[in-house]
């Protein structure tokens, strides 16, 4: 069992943290370039090859390990150096509970692909978090940096505000499919529902039997659409990324919180950005998009259509192949999303960023809430 | 020793020694705080040991999270003006704190008189201390003091927001 853990930690770090963070930064300059009409990064070459540019990332990591790692005259030296680690970890370790696949059965071994699955695995991630805060609030305090500190106030201003949001906004979640396991919820969304179901629940209309075939995946963001919006726009705002940097606002306050960093501490916290990009394309994938499932195809389906040429154990593992690569594909989808909103939007104001929190999200997320529970009370009562 | 208990005792340690850190960092109240961080984490890990899951979580969340995130953020906005305690105060807190620490010495020694129990090997029940047991105790057999707890919330925040708005009046 712990090498097991062992083993899926690894894949995890080798996987996304070393094999998908930097080419996220890939993505995010070409995505630049693309949407603003530029030829864009493509000047890193080793003899002359540039792969599209794709060099760029193994430049960067070689500019920042060389350059000098300053801490600034009056500076608090050991919060100073400690600020990036706290902020780079609590990225890393949120992976632990997400699932990239769900359980296989090889005669007797049972496989499943996530490296923990506690019953509070949403919650494990909103604590850690939390904990993330202080990461940027300590940079900003100990840097001895007026600049910094505003960053620093910034910082943990929005991201306690947007915490509390964060977590009302996916209550609606947890009360439909009546789980905080990560796993459970993926696999509840692995099946389908009557879209005109709802007339029988809410109006006591009787659906024809022969519209049975227009079914959804029962994926959260068709039970929770506006619960997906609040949640995207919540946790994007907690990763402090534009539209919501207004804790690094360079037209204001310089570079915030990691102004006095160099080398590679400030690639900490610009890694620990992109990592926690991953995080969110994750945890909304398997909150909202089906988690590894195929939409339409239960995993007992996919099994038994290959099973039936091939033995049961190949069909397993062609399986598995199979959800791995569709949550690595919704994973795909929602960076590229967060990116194309990162390079679409303009920063916020301060204040609009607190009002849509306060003001908005969530009075709307307790609404939701509510309706969530009526309606649910409904169809229960009617079958 | 197996691993529950080496893991016990490291969090024991932990817990005890940022404690410390806590109080004796008079210089540094950023440093204060941040071993009240420590401390919070590694009094959650006892709680997980225990299988309070969700009380382990919540200490992280709410403890570690998010109050001393504002205890930080007071001594950050403390420290831009320099403020220092009134000198002439300084007695009463003091005869305050001593106060306060013989009641809480008495009660330890009024505990411990008799003894520790022996410990015991017990099982907890399945499902204990999940999100799902807390929610159920808490809003059948202790909803009135979940309501009463509530009433006292929104008076705060009612009172934190007149005081607020009387200083921009």
């Amino acid at each position: 069992m712990p090498v097991e853990v062992i083993v899926k930690s690894l894949f995890i770090l080798i996987v996304v943290v070393v094999g998908l963070a930097p080419v996220i930064t890939w993505i995010e300059r070409k995505q630049s370039a693309v949407m603003q009409d530029r030829i864009g990064a493509n000047r890193a070459d080793v003899a002359g090859i540039t792969v599209l540019g794709l060099l760029h990332p193994l430049a960067d990591v070689i500019k920042l390990l060389a350059k000098e790692d300053v801490v600034p005259t009056g500076a608090n030296r050991v919060m100073h150096q400690l600020a990036p680690m706290i902020a780079a970890v609590p990225a890393v370790i949120a992976y632990a509970v997400i699932p990239f696949g769900g359980v296989y059965t090889f005669g007797d071994w049972k496989l499943s692909l996530v490296a923990a699955d506690p019953d509070w695995g949403l919650l494990y991630i909103f604590a850690i978090g939390s904990i993330a805060t202080y990461g940027s609030v300590l940079a900003g305090w100990a840097s001895n940096n007026n600049w910094s500190l505003l960053g620093g106030l910034r910082v943990s201003a929005q991201m306690i505000s947007y915490e509390v949001t964060m977590g009302l906004s996916v209550v609606g979640v947890f009360m439909i499919f009546g789980t905080l396991k990560l796993t459970d919820m993926a696999i509840a969304q692995d099946q389908t529902f009557r879209l005109l179901g709802f007339l029988e629940v809410l109006f006591g209309l009787q659906v024809p039997v022969w519209l049975d075939w227009l079914r959804l995946p029962g994926w959260g963001i068709f039970y929770q659409p506006l619960g997906f919006v609040m949640f995207l726009t919540a946790i994007m705002a907690e990763n402090k990324r534009p539209p919501f940097d207004m804790p690094e606002g360079e037209s204001e306050i310089i570079a915030g919180y990691h102004l006095e960093y160099s080398g590679m501490r400030f690639g900490l916290f610009y890694m620990s950005e992109f990592i926690e990009v991953i995080v969110i394309a994750g945890l909304v994938a398997t909150l909202f998009l089906g988690g590894w499932s195929v939409p339409y195809l239960s995993q007992e389906t996919i099994i038994g259509a290959i099973a039936g040429p091939f033995n049961t154990e190949f069909a397993t593992g062609l399986c598995m192949i199979v959800h791995f690569a569709c949550f690595m594909l919704k994973v795909i989808v929602m960076i590229w999303l967060q990116m194309a909103l990162r390079w679409t939007l303009p920063r916020f104001r301060y204040d609009q960023v607190m009002d849509l929190c306060w003001k908005i999200i969530l009075p709307l997320s307790i609404v939701n809430i509510f309706v969530t529970g009526a309606v649910m009370l409904l169809a229960r009562g009617s079958s | 020793m197996t691993v529950p208990v080496v893991l016990f005792y490291a969090f024991a340690v932990l817990a005890v020694v940022s404690a410390l850190g806590m109080v004796l960092n008079v210089r540094n109240t950023v440093a204060s705080a941040m071993n009240l961080v420590v401390t919070m984490i590694a009094l959650a890990g006892i709680y997980l040991l225990l299988e309070a899951y969700l009380v382990a979580v919540v200490q992280i969340m709410v403890y570690a999270g998010a109050i001393v995130v504002l205890f930080l953020f007071v001594v950050m906005l403390l420290n831009l003006r320099h403020d220092t305690f009134a000198p002439g105060r300084q007695w009463l807190v003091k005869a305050g704190a001593l106060l306060l620490s013989l009641v809480v010495l008495s009660e330890l020694l009024r505990l411990f008189s008799g003894g520790l129990p022996a410990p015991q090997a017990v099982l907890a029940p399945a499902g204990f201390g999940g999100y799902r047991q807390v929610g159920i105790a808490l809003y059948t057999d202790y909803v009135l003091l979940v309501e009463m707890a509530s009433l006292l919330l929104l008076a705060a925040i009612v009172g934190a927001l007149i005081l607020a708005k009387r200083r921009i009046d």
